[in-house]
């Protein structure tokens, strides 16, 4: 117990000491998330359209005055004819442009709807999506009132975002964000310092001591777990202040996943440092075998479902996945365990196995 | 059984064989040199030494244990100190030799005596990086670690190569007082002049142990005369001496050229009228006692000829 104490401590100063290492274990995760918040939007807010109305009478109106009451909208000109609008498209002005036909309020009442079209600037096609159904929202609440108040309307369809009624990213991204940062800072970091004893010729001296390799691994990994869960905290108020992200469910199971997840990343970084000799080549595999995937294949930039089949099924043994299910489950919809018991036990699975693989090929000689 | 007994060992990279061979044995509390060029096996053997390689073939027993089989065992008998200096350059001088006092589970203060001779030269400077100490100090601290937990057999791999020559002097001074505690030392160096310090040396070239005894027994089972020429033109010397019939070897030694030639039919006055005749005119020819490195050149021409 007393070489292991040592070791520990060791280990504790090489981190503490490294300038680097610090800066990647704290200040990374602040930056990433702060970043993939503010930046990375998948929202609007403030959208600038325009409007095309050839009919002027009180529905087209009124429909405009709520559009332009929209937090999500600014309504910034009014166009008299598409070619006009197109030019302001091409001025990069608005990003959509609402059309009213002629004669809109008359048909409204004799056929019980009118045309309305809705052009978009779909050179971002993700923005345009969102304008889309968030104009179709505002324009279904207007027929939804009016048909509850007797006078006729356009036909509605009422879509309701369940659980994140306000289309947040952060929603998205926290949980992201700490998958990717979880498996930056242990998988990563372990690998690295692992590989970096065998670089400086240490390694040599610790296998020619009486440490066991078990005593080796824990030594390495203890430092990089305890700090992980510190990050897991911080990534969650920082989350929960700045962008509100709720956890709506048991918070001791929410931190006890992601130990659980931090154990697995810890058991990854610890298969890569046994297949590697140099530290630049841990950190190109982590990078590209570890980070990448947790990325693009975990659902939480991309959805699975939209994945070529392929991908979708490769998606199937990235661990992250899994994690990304558990956690959203827990933050956004509240769930217990008995709901997330099959990714839990996959998680479980995955982490066993790769202790298991790691300790076995863990070489107490040089070759 | 010795302390360290190894035969017929065997070990190939590939093709290359980087053992071939050896037989070693060193008594306990003996004093082993391992002399011989950059890749000549020096390393791996002592690797597979220290249990941390596994040879193709041969037997090995070091303190009496099988370094395969019974690698646990040995490994906390065992004080190493490998080529590359690999000590936690982060961490102090002081928590460095604390850290592998712990590892073996003992303190600085229970050995303290025994590296007390050593440690008291950088001890002043405990609380330094290591990265930040100079050559010689990095060696010091490299071996009061090895010798913090008092082991029976001390491996060090050229542990005075990049050292500056005041530093390697004392070193080897340091291994000498070690010795005074029963530890078994075996200690390898390109450096040929150091070896005549240990009381058995062994010549590797090779993979191939090409000659082994006590320094004394080594120079003495070479048989030719060697002439010494002390001169200050050495370039030029070289190639003169080079010309001269019957020469075997001729090789600078610092501000000496030692020349040995195939027969006996030379002697000093002959040396220096040749030289004279070819406008070298300050040197000062004499027969000197053959050192470790003249054994080993004469080993090198003898190979090459076959």
């Amino acid at each position: 117990m007393k070489r292991f104490s040592g070791f520990l401590l060791k280990e504790f100063l090489h981190i503490i000491r490294d300038t680097r290492t610090m800066l990647i274990l704290f200040l990374i995760p602040i930056f990433q998330i702060l970043i993939f918040g503010y930046v990375i939007k998948n929202e609007v807010k403030d959208a600038k359209i325009g409007i095309i109305d050839m009919s002027h009478d009180n529905v087209t109106e009124e429909i405009t005055a709520r559009l332009d009451a929209a937090v999500d909208f600014n309504v910034v000109r009014e166009y008299r004819n598409y070619e006009e609008a197109e030019s302001g498209f091409r001025a990069n002005e608005i990003k959509a442009v609402v059309v009213f036909a002629d004669n809109f309020a008359n048909d409204l009442g004799k056929y019980r709807s009118a045309d309305v079209q809705i052009l978009l600037d779909a050179s971002d096609p993700n923005l345009a999506n969102l304008i889309n159904s968030y104009i179709s929202v505002i324009l279904n609440k207007y027929s939804h009132e009016k048909i509850q108040t007797g006078t006729p309307a356009l036909v509605s369809t009422e879509p309701r975002m369940w659980f994140n009624e306000n289309l947040h990213s952060a929603y998205m991204f926290v949980p992201g964000t700490m998958a990717l940062i979880l498996m930056l800072i242990t998988a990563l970091m372990s690998s690295i310092s692992i590989a970096r004893e065998k670089e400086n010729g240490t390694m040599e001296i610790l296998l020619v001591s009486p440490l066991k390799p078990i005593q080796i691994i824990l030594g390495k990994l203890t430092p990089y777990a305890v700090l992980s869960i510190v990050n897991v905290i911080s990534i969650l108020v920082i989350g929960n202040v700045v962008f509100g992200v709720p956890v709506n469910g048991s918070w001791v199971l929410l931190l006890l996943s992601s130990f659980l997840f931090i154990l697995l990343a810890l058991s990854l970084g610890l298969l890569v440092s046994t297949v590697v000799k140099t530290q630049q080549t841990a950190m190109f595999i982590s990078i590209l075998g570890l980070m990448l995937p947790t990325m693009l294949l975990s659902g939480f930039i991309f959805p699975i479902e939209n994945m070529p089949v392929i991908l979708q099924y490769l998606s199937y043994i990235v661990p992250a996945k899994y994690f990304l299910i558990i956690i959203k489950s827990i933050m956004l919809k509240g769930l217990g365990l008995d709901y997330i018991i099959n990714e839990v036990l996959i998680l479980i699975s995955i982490t066993v196995g790769l202790i298991a693989l790691s300790v076995l090929k863990f070489k107490t000689r040089l070759e | 059984m010795a302390e360290i007994e190894i035969n017929n060992l065997y070990k190939s990279y590939g093709d290359v064989k980087a053992l071939d061979n050896v037989c070693l044995s060193v008594e306990k509390n003996g004093f082993c040199g391992l002399i011989g060029p950059d890749g000549a096996g020096k390393t791996t053997l002592m690797r597979v030494i220290t249990s941390l390689l596994v040879p193709d073939s041969g037997e090995i027993s070091i303190g009496g244990l099988d370094p395969i089989k019974e690698y646990k065992k040995l490994r906390l008998k065992l004080g190493y100190m490998p080529g590359k200096f690999s000590l936690y350059q982060d961490l102090s001088v002081e928590e460095n030799l604390r850290f592998f006092a712990g590892v073996f589970g003992t303190s600085i203060k229970e050995n303290y005596h025994l590296i007390k001779n050593i440690y008291s030269h950088i001890e002043p400077f405990k609380n330094r990086r290591a990265g930040k100490l100079s050559g010689g100090m990095k060696q010091k601290l490299a071996l009061s670690c090895a010798l913090i937990h008092k082991p029976e057999i001390l491996i060090l791999d050229e542990p005075t190569t990049g050292v500056d020559a005041v530093s390697r002097r004392e070193f080897w001074e340091m291994l000498g007082e070690i010795r005074n505690y029963g530890i078994t030392i075996l200690v390898s160096t390109p450096y040929m002049e150091e070896a005549v310090l240990c009381d058995q040396v062994s010549l590797l070239f090779d993979g191939k142990v090409v000659e082994s005894g006590t320094p004394k027994q080594i120079v003495e089972r070479f048989s030719s005369t060697i002439f010494a020429v002390k001169t200050v033109n050495i370039p030029a010397s070289l190639k003169v001496l080079r010309n001269m019939e019957d020469a075997k070897s001729v090789n600078s030694f610092g501000q000496n050229i030692h020349v040995v030639f195939n027969d006996g039919n030379h002697s000093v006055e002959q040396i220096t009228n040749y030289l004279i005749k070819n406008n070298i005119t300050d040197a000062k020819v004499s027969i000197i006692n053959a050192g470790i490195e003249d054994c080993f050149i004469d080993y090198i021409i003898r190979q090459n000829k076959n």
